[in-house]
């Protein structure tokens, strides 16, 4: 294959797309990574605001202490970073063993052809 | 001209660990330019890079002095609200991680443009990309280098105007050499270095102070509370340097929004996906990005409330630098002027590697966008002079950088980082999340959201308490201060959001639908997506 410098050889016109485009099989990709991203987005998008919210007008209950000087501030946290890690685990794990394959098949079948 | 900054620091000994730096990375990056011939080679390092290494450089790009100096100094006076800043920093990955990343290095080649401008038309598309790339990049350039010049008083004692004009120029012109000899390959290398050595200083402060309190967090809070004075108690809590007035507080929210949405809008972060062979290496970028990253921000956790308690909020305050001094002054504390040589000299590689990532991201988007698929039209014949183009834009985008790290030198500058991620998920990130699942989005609702989240963000902080109308401002006795908040985020996001949606809506142009279903196709399968390059 080579270097890659001529957009035309990387975008051959024999492939159309609009028919894969139309197929089961990629319906129901984008149906599945449709269905866990939009999903995963609004969940960590609100409990991000919700901590920020409770930052910004809750002062009184997110300084209250939980035990030694670790308030509830700070549990809230440091359970936004856990959240992030585990997010993103669910996610790669999720691409892995769902959109990979999927993804993979058709990707065949386009480049399959005209190669 | 040399005195001591930082009381008891040893220039002569900061700068030779700095110089060593310096030194270490031209030899990599010449080394890097023997295999950059191609505008891939240039632009993408040959799209040769592997997930790990790119997310550790994507850490590099994106953990500036500022969040090193800033949000540990953040968390040492104001406590719990400095903190606050890391977190939107570190959530703001999983909208690149989940909506941007892959399906971004699918469909693109070199520059965000490539993405934005797929199905539309080429020419206002790109050029608006292009405008608000270059806007980011030199927003957040300009940050840097004043960044630069505070940084040598605080570090090295250079307090006169012209010893800090030397420095940073120095800064910039090591930056060009990075930019123009090694390219992207070469900036890569400078920021894996860069970010191996600040993740490492972190790591070793952070157990040496954990260590000070038998590995105990709460009698680490205990101490730093005890040091704080009669506030003291606050920095355990939210509030300390937000919560005074209901004003303040609705600026925090609009930080909030625009930092956790501004990340997958850097231009400089989404041009690092363009490096790595496939998608899937994309998405192991993002995972060691956001590991590498949150993992950081754990320790600087740490480091805020260490230096607090060993340092002291009266001692940071009276230090040159004020609240960046310390990170330097707790490294001071623990082990003396050697190791505040060497945090000294990381904090200055730090803005040396992200100058130069910033750069390559603003040259690259003039050559490839501007030049050739605007000015030129995508004429083959142009693109054989574009790395050329892209090095002599590389050459005054680093000049520019210069002088304007010395004509703002000594303003409080802070306030454009905030600026750049506002523009980010202004202008840049409604383009991208419809240009990718919006199948009916048009060119005029990319044109209306892209030019009106810059200019609603731009103008917005033209009229704020940042420009004038308060003793912070850069006009203190000027007043056009209508608008109260000194975040815009709040309203510039949403508007140009719906911006996006009205321009689509009303205009009079269609979406061009098979160039939906190719973008559409190849986002998620990845088909002929840009392969690596083979030497």
């Amino acid at each position: 294959m080579g270097t890659t410098e001529d957009p035309a050889a990387a975008t051959p016109a024999t492939t159309d797309w609009s028919e894969v485009q139309a197929s089961p099989d990629f319906a129901e990709l984008r149906r599945r990574l449709r269905g866990f991203v939009f999903p995963m987005a609004g969940l960590f998008l609100a409990w991000y605001l919700l901590y920020v919210l409770l930052a910004d007008y809750a002062h009184g209950f997110m300084s209250t202490k939980l035990f030694g000087n670790i308030t509830v501030g700070l549990v809230f946290g440091l359970l936004q970073f856990v959240s992030t890690f585990v997010i993103t685990g669910l996610y790669v794990r999720f691409a892995n063993r769902v959109v990979d394959p999927a993804a993979d098949k058709i990707r065949h079948e386009i480049e399959g052809d005209d190669q | 001209m040399v005195a001591a900054g930082v009381e008891g620091s040893n220039s002569a000994l900061n700068i030779s660990i700095f110089a060593v730096f310096v030194v270490i990375t031209l030899v990599i990056v010449f080394r890097a330019s023997r295999s950059t011939k191609t505008t891939t080679d240039f632009y993408a390092a040959g799209r040769a890079f592997t997930g790990p290494q790119n997310g550790i450089a994507l850490s590099g790009d994106y953990l500036s002095a500022a969040s090193f100096l800033g949000i540990a100094g953040a968390i040492a006076i104001y406590g719990y609200d400095g903190f606050l800043y890391s977190i939107g920093f570190l959530v703001a990955w999983l909208v690149a991680l989940l909506l941007v990343a892959e399906l971004l290095r699918n469909t693109g080649r070199f520059t965000m443009a490539d993405v934005l401008s797929f199905r539309m038309k080429q020419g206002p598309v790109r050029t608006a990309a292009a405008i608000s790339t270059l806007a980011v990049s030199f927003f957040y350039l300009l940050a840097q280098m004043n960044g630069a010049g505070g940084l040598v008083a605080l570090l090295l004692g250079v307090t006169s105007t012209a010893g800090q004009a030397l420095v940073v120029s120095v800064v910039g012109v090591v930056m060009i050499i990075y930019v123009l000899v090694g390219g992207m390959r070469g900036t890569t290398w400078v920021q894996i270095i860069k970010a191996v050595l600040l993740i490492a200083g972190a790591f070793v402060m952070t157990v040496w102070v954990l260590g000070r309190y038998g590995f105990n967090l709460s009698s680490l809070l205990g101490d730093a509370v005890d040091h704080g004075g009669k506030t003291g108690e606050a920095l355990l809590g939210p509030g300390k340097q937000y919560g005074a007035t209901g004003t303040s507080r609705l600026d925090f929210l609009s930080l909030g929004i625009a930092l956790v949405l501004g990340t997958a809008g850097l231009p400089h972060v989404l041009m690092r996906f363009y490096t790595v062979p496939s998608a899937k290496e994309a998405r192991r970028s993002v995972v060691w990005a956001i590991v590498l990253i949150g993992v950081f921000y754990l320790f600087t956790l740490v480091l805020g409330y260490g230096a607090g308690a060993l340092v002291g909020p009266e001692k940071i305050n009276a230090a040159p630098g004020k609240v960046n001094s310390a990170a330097p002054l707790l490294a001071q504390a623990l082990g003396g002027p050697i190791l505040l040589g060497l945090i000294a000299a990381v904090a200055f590689a730090t803005i040396l590697a992200v100058v130069a990532g910033l750069t390559i991201t603003a040259s690259a988007s003039f050559a490839h966008d501007i030049y050739v698929n605007v000015i030129k039209k995508g004429d083959r014949e142009s693109a054989k002079s574009e790395v050329k183009v892209a090095r002599w834009a590389a050459v005054v985008i680093g000049l520019l950088a210069i002088v304007g790290g010395i004509l703002t030198n000594g303003q409080n500058v802070a306030f454009l980082v905030a600026l750049a991620f506002a523009i980010a998920a202004a202008a840049n990130l409604p383009t991208i999340l419809y240009s990718l699942f919006w199948k009916r989005f048009t060119t005029t609702g990319a044109l209306w959201s892209m030019y009106g989240g810059l200019v609603i963000t731009i103008g917005l902080i033209i009229f704020s308490p940042v420009v004038s109308g308060a003793k912070t401002s850069i006009f203190p006795t000027a007043h056009f201060d209508w608008f109260p908040l000194s975040n815009p985020g709040l309203v510039s996001i949403p508007l140009s959001f719906l911006l996006g949606y009205l321009g689509t809506v009303l205009g009079k142009d269609r979406a061009d639908e098979s160039k939906f279903a190719e973008m559409e196709v190849r986002a998620l399968t990845g088909a002929h997506a840009e392969k690596a390059v083979q030497h």
